[in-house]
């Protein structure tokens, strides 16, 4: 399906080349929303911002990444609430789209050869990752029920990963529709070594943490260390729920993660996770969804703490929204919320929305579950919100346009 | 025969909200509207060959739950969206 917005919204496709040919060092800030898509044109300063979109007005979208390996690819993950999901591609920063020509689907139940598996379907796409610097055309996806995907033409035709998706540890280590976020288990966080684009590693919620050293042929679980709600087995690998991990650019051997138990830090070779988040206050606790590493400095992280006590609100702690952040791989944290509502806020940010863009200052974005940007020019020091009224976020990348 | 595109589907036949599309069955039919405008059978059958959940099928006026369901060149059919969701 072709997708052309309407004229009276749009300039053409001719035009908006040129507009990405003025954006030179501009940020560009994408928001996946559960009724649509945005983008966020930021001027060199970061100070004001003009909306395109909405994109798919309508459609439930997980997210959106631009290929940093030609600056102007756009993916989107999308399905409404009544159609089936797929995957939409732009090559013009959004002025026109395409759909995937095979989006990620999941091998027929009588094909998969492994005939006691239950065929599943693909409910939603929704983690994007595209691939090594030296694999043009190459990109990865995670879908709910958890599945992984690749790609190796730009995203359009996608196709599964059977080492994962009908290896029947994994679908035990999967669990059931049960054993996951309240819309569906996902795969999410798929990282790619910058080193060696074979080396790759992507987490479960719920499923825990995976390694592969052989470009997706092979994987070894990476769980000691991580803790699992109070009662449950560590060794069962379907009670480990990590919520987001990242790597550092700078020093790809150390991984950071936000669990459903509190926040670690690994670093390779070492095999056990480290509970850095014990080292949070205790009144905020140490539970929340996103997690954002410098571009620079591995010492350094952000996260937004949720109020994971009693029923799991999943609200921000007393209602008082706050960034936190370390400068020192998690021995201590700070409070940065200057700017944030002082009262009464009971929104949170979710596991893919929030991110950092490669600027100097680094600039900080988030999105919450009512429908506001929230944006930083220096790091997290200072908060203002530069657009509200928005549809529920789900997902927020920034880029800088080459 | 005619089939009726419900409004999500109709980014996918340039907006046309009858079509022509043939076959001896409704797995067939939806083979045939694939090939007419591709990628429109994803959105509503699975890759198990089940309808997706909220998606409906009526047969000269009888919702088809078979995807096996036997046509003739003058049935019509109509796709709807179910009223769900929110």
């Amino acid at each position: 399906m072709a997708v052309r917005k309407k004229a009276t919204k749009r300039s053409t496709a001719r035009s908006r080349a040129g507009t990405a040919r003025r954006a030179q060092g501009k940020a560009l800030v994408l928001v996946a929303t559960r009724k649509g898509a945005w983008l966020y044109h930021g001027d060199p300063a970061r100070k004001s911002w003009r909306a395109d979109g909405p994109h798919f007005l309508g459609h439930i979208v997980n997210h959106v990444m631009l290929d940093p390996r030609d600056g102007r690819t756009l993916l989107a993950a999308a399905k409404t609430g009544h159609l089936g999901p797929t995957v939409f591609r732009s090559t013009d920063l959004g002025g026109t789209w395409k759909e995937a020509a095979r989006p990620p689907a999941f091998a027929k139940a009588a094909e998969s050869g492994q005939p006691t598996l239950r065929g599943r379907s693909v409910d939603h796409t929704f983690w994007l990752t595209p691939g090594h610097a030296s694999e043009p055309g190459v990109w990865y996806a995670g879908t709910s029920p958890q599945g992984l995907f690749r790609s190796q033409d730009g995203g359009v035709t996608w196709e599964p990963l059977s080492s994962i998706n009908e290896d029947p540890q994994y679908r035990e280590w999967m669990g059931s529709e049960q054993d996951g976020t309240p819309d569906g288990p996902k795969l999410h966080s798929i990282l790619i070594d910058p080193r060696d684009p074979a080396h790759l590693y992507f987490a479960m919620s719920s499923g825990g943490v995976h390694e592969s050293r052989d470009g997706g042929a092979t994987w070894q679980v990476l769980v000691k260390g991580m803790q699992v709600v109070d009662g449950f087995d560590p060794a069962v690998i379907t009670f480990h729920d990590p919520h987001c991990v990242r790597m550092c650019p700078t020093n790809p051997d150390r991984l950071y993660q936000q669990n459903h138990c509190g926040i670690y830090r690994i670093d390779r070779p070492a095999d056990e996770w480290v509970r850095v988040g014990r080292k949070m206050p205790k009144r905020v606790g140490d539970v929340g969804f996103p997690m954002v590493v410098h571009p620079r400095d591995a010492d350094r992280l952000w996260v937004f703490p949720m109020d994971g006590g009693s029923v799991w609100p999943r609200t921000s702690p007393e209602g008082l929204p706050a960034v936190y952040t370390t400068r020192n791989g998690g021995k201590t944290w700070q409070r940065l919320s200057d700017g944030l509502p002082p009262r009464e806020a009971w929104w949170t940010v979710k596991r893919q929305a929030m991110t950092a863009d490669a600027q100097d200052p680094v600039g900080l974005y988030f999105g919450t579950t009512s429908g506001e940007l929230w944006a930083s020019r220096d790091e997290g020091a200072r908060w203002a919100c530069i657009a509200s009224h928005l549809p529920e976020i789900y997902a927020v990348e920034a880029a800088n346009l080459a | 025969m005619q089939v009726l595109i419900p409004t999500p589907l109709r980014s996918y036949t340039n907006e046309q909200r009858m079509v022509e599309a043939n076959g001896a069955t409704l797995a067939a039919l939806l083979d045939d509207l694939d090939r007419r405008y591709p990628g429109i059978r994803f959105r509503i059958i699975d890759e198990q060959e089940r309808m997706r959940r909220h998606v409906r099928f009526f047969v000269n006026g009888d919702q088809v739950f078979d995807l096996g369901r036997s046509l003739e060149p003058h049935d019509e059919v109509f796709i709807v969206q179910a009223l769900s969701g929110g």
